[in-house]
């Protein structure tokens, strides 16, 4: 078995006569980590959607892990299942507590017993250093601890791979570091993870290799150090010019 | 001494403007007072019009000069915030006033000083009042209509075991607490059924519940000693089992005879009536509508076509007819497309009929909670792992009924206002039980009465429902 676990070729997703990906081809390893940027609307979270399939493509293949996404919708739980997600507006469910929150999944989804996925919860919690918040409801927590708490969730489901979707864009300054905190450790323990995000300094500290998207296509793709030190299309330049 | 000025009252001065104004508003509610509780007229020495509008006048100053900012009276500043803050509030809150005190001695005469309670007979009514006798008398059949009194144990039996098995779950303890969901969503209304459908109705039929009762006993008591491992199984042969087998190989109906046991009197359900038909309809339409409705929300939603518009024409198909030709329907067209041998007691289609109709009021209340959510929920449900069933019934219907525990509220408060409607099936429930009465060439002319009694049962019935759905909302509130 190759080790790559995320294989995409030929891809095209069209909204009604709009395209919004064109002919993208990726390949990701596993542990790699993997940062997206470019300029909005440029089909980043229209990509990572697609890698579970939150975003149906019209012509082209995912494989993830080895499965195919297409229209049959077991095996897509299966493989959701195994794609963590985090979003950019959090999306916990408000009626429950934070600990619910995060073992509503493993316990009716992954048949884990009560007790075992609250402990689970925890030590995740715990990792992201809101354990102590753990019986409060969602809207009692600022959006730092909010964000953690649903890293923490899609954690507990053991995911091999993390999807995160611009995971600080909606945040204050002060309480998107936190957030980065929680993810470079995330990123250290060695979890493969496609993050579409702004910050680059958290690209240049974690990640292993940097995509630059613009109009739907994959414009850019290189190693860290690379992409920043000499990027080569010009259209990459003035997106980097402008950001840093 | 500050200068007084009228128009502008303020702090200083405060005791002079309180009192005058106090003073004002005092004479302004005496004078309406004594006009309608003891038809005197002070102020008849004016000139029509005048004396007619002087109490509003006065008050109105009266209220103008004691509305002092900051007075630092406690109870002056309540007032002047709550009832007085300007001049069109203070006016308001005059003719408010003054509208309670005129209207309450007519009320007052009416239902309680020259009204009759005593007595049993028409004969008793002679004040200008109510004749709460007419209810006192018609009592029994405005409750229970033409039920056979000697067999009304029955229905007051089924409704105290019925509110007992309801209100057993706020004594649950945790352990039991996951299961309350199933028992009052599954449990609960099956039992309720069996008591409505087989111990208030009687007869032959009574039989079957008992066979129903004694073998669900027997195999909850075996139950505890099952190893859970395969009470799943046990749970559905062995009471089945038993059923069977006290029906068919130990002729229960005979040991019944040789014990001299005598089962229920039948009563046909054209004989049940007043407040308990209320009840029955009200109580089984309301938990059947509700997860038809759900359903159809549901559906409504689909992405397959045929569930999807299937959904729809049922929705709009109730919602387009009037409820009492649909009523009509259920009694009078129903029957004959059904074969010839077959029948479906009245009251069964009546609570179907019924049931359909609000389902679709249900069903769009439903859906706009649906609509309200935001699409991340269904993402975050989605991501992680959760099929359609799953994430519906963990994540997204306990969001969207919490937001439309009001709206719900309002189409079960409907639901149980519609019921009297069931009288042009001939089923009479209260409303029209009191129809008879009024009818009743012995008691004639006391419509009145049996309409109050009516509203003032209903009100008390929706208040409670009303208060009912509010503390749930209040309990389920996690603030956003």
């Amino acid at each position: 078995m190759s080790d790559k676990i995320i294989q995409i070729t030929e891809m095209n997703k069209w909204f009604g006569d709009f395209q919004v990906l064109k002919n993208i081809n990726l390949e990701v390893e596993k542990n790699k980590k993997i940062v997206v940027c470019g300029p909005s609307g440029s089909g980043k979270s229209t990509l990572i959607r697609c890698i579970n399939r939150l975003e149906e493509h019209q012509q082209g293949s995912i494989i993830v892990d080895g499965n195919e996404l297409t229209e049959d919708t077991k095996d897509i739980e299966k493989i959701r299942a195994e794609v963590g997600m985090v979003f950019q507006q959090f999306n916990l469910f408000p009626h429950l507590s934070i600990l619910d929150n995060c073992t509503l999944a493993p316990i009716w989804v992954k048949k884990m017993p009560k007790k075992d996925a609250e402990d689970l919860a925890l030590q995740h919690l715990e990792k992201v250093q809101i354990a102590d918040q753990a019986n409060k409801y969602p809207g009692q927590l600022s959006g730092g601890q909010q964000q953690r708490c649903a890293i923490a969730r899609a954690l507990c489901m053991e995911p091999k791979i993390m999807l995160f979707d611009e995971p600080t864009s909606a945040l204050d300054p002060e309480m998107i570091k936190e957030v980065l905190d929680a993810m470079v450790n995330l990123a250290k323990a060695g979890m493969t993870m496609i993050v579409v995000t702004h910050e680059m300094g958290f690209a240049k500290e974690v990640a292993d290799e940097v995509i630059f998207m613009d109009e739907g296509m994959i414009v850019e793709r290189a190693e860290t150090k690379e992409f920043f030190a000499n990027p080569k299309s010009d259209r990459t330049k003035l997106f980097l010019s402008q950001i840093l | 001494m500050n200068k007084l000025n009228f128009l502008q009252p303020d702090k200083n001065n405060l005791n002079t403007y309180l009192y005058s104004g106090v003073i004002l508003v005092a004479l302004s509610i005496f004078i309406v007072f004594l006009n309608s509780f003891f038809n005197k007229d002070i102020i008849s020495f004016l000139p029509g019009s005048i004396s007619f509008f002087l109490p509003l006048i006065l008050g109105f100053i009266g209220l103008h000069l004691i509305r002092i900012d900051y007075s630092g009276l406690k109870f002056l500043d309540t007032i002047n915030k709550n009832i007085n803050t300007n001049n069109f509030n203070a006016f308001l809150s005059l003719l408010i006033v003054f509208v309670v005190i005129k209207s309450l001695p007519p009320l007052l005469s009416w239902f309680i000083i020259d009204a009759n309670i005593a007595g049993d007979s028409k004969d008793v009514c002679t004040g200008s009042g109510a004749c709460w006798t007419y209810i006192k008398i018609w009592f029994n059949r405005f409750m229970y209509g033409m039920y056979p009194n000697a067999e009304q144990w029955r229905i007051n039996l089924s409704f105290i075991a019925l509110a007992f098995l309801g209100t057993i779950g706020f004594f649950a303890t945790e352990k039991f607490k996951k299961y309350l969901t199933l028992y009052y969503v599954v449990v609960y209304p099956v039992i309720a059924f069996f008591f409505i459908f087989f111990f208030i109705s009687g007869g032959p039929i009574f039989f079957d519940f008992s066979y129903g009762i004694i073998a669900a006993v027997i195999s909850i008591i075996i139950g505890f000693f099952i190893p859970s491992k395969f009470k799943m199984y046990y749970f559905i042969i062995v009471p089945i089992t038993l059923y069977i087998l006290l029906k068919y190989v130990f002729f229960y109906e005979e040991l019944i005879e040789l014990g001299k046991l005598e089962a229920l009197e039948w009563v046909e359900t054209g004989a049940w009536g007043g407040l308990s038909l209320t009840f029955i309809v009200s109580f089984f339409c309301l938990i059947f509508c509700f997860p038809i409705g759900l359903f159809l929300s549901l559906g409504r939603r689909s992405d397959f076509p045929i569930i999807k518009y299937f959904s729809i024409g049922m929705i709009e198909f109730w919602r387009g007819v009037p409820l009492i030709t649909v009523l009509f329907m259920s009694s009078v067209m129903f029957p004959m497309f059904l074969p010839e041998d077959m029948f479906i007691d009245k009251l069964v289609r009546v609570i179907i009929a019924i049931s359909l109709f609000e389902a679709a009021y249900v069903a769009e209340v439903i859906r706009g909670g649906l609509q309200a959510l935001p699409r991340g929920q269904y993402d975050a449900a989605k991501s992680l792992g959760m099929g359609y069933w799953k994430m519906h019934i963990l994540v997204i219907l306990p969001q969207a009924l919490k937001l439309v525990i009001p709206g719900i509220a309002n189409t079960f408060l409907a639901l149980v206002k519609d019921t009297p409607l069931i009288f042009v099936v001939g089923l009479l429930e209260i409303v029209g039980m009191l129809n008879l009465a009024k009818t009743n060439p012995e008691w004639l002319g006391f419509a009145m009465e049996g309409y109050v009694f009516a509203s003032v049962l209903f009100f008390i019935i929706c208040y409670a429902m009303s208060k009912y759905s509010y503390n749930l909302e209040q309990k389920y509130k996690t603030e956003r």
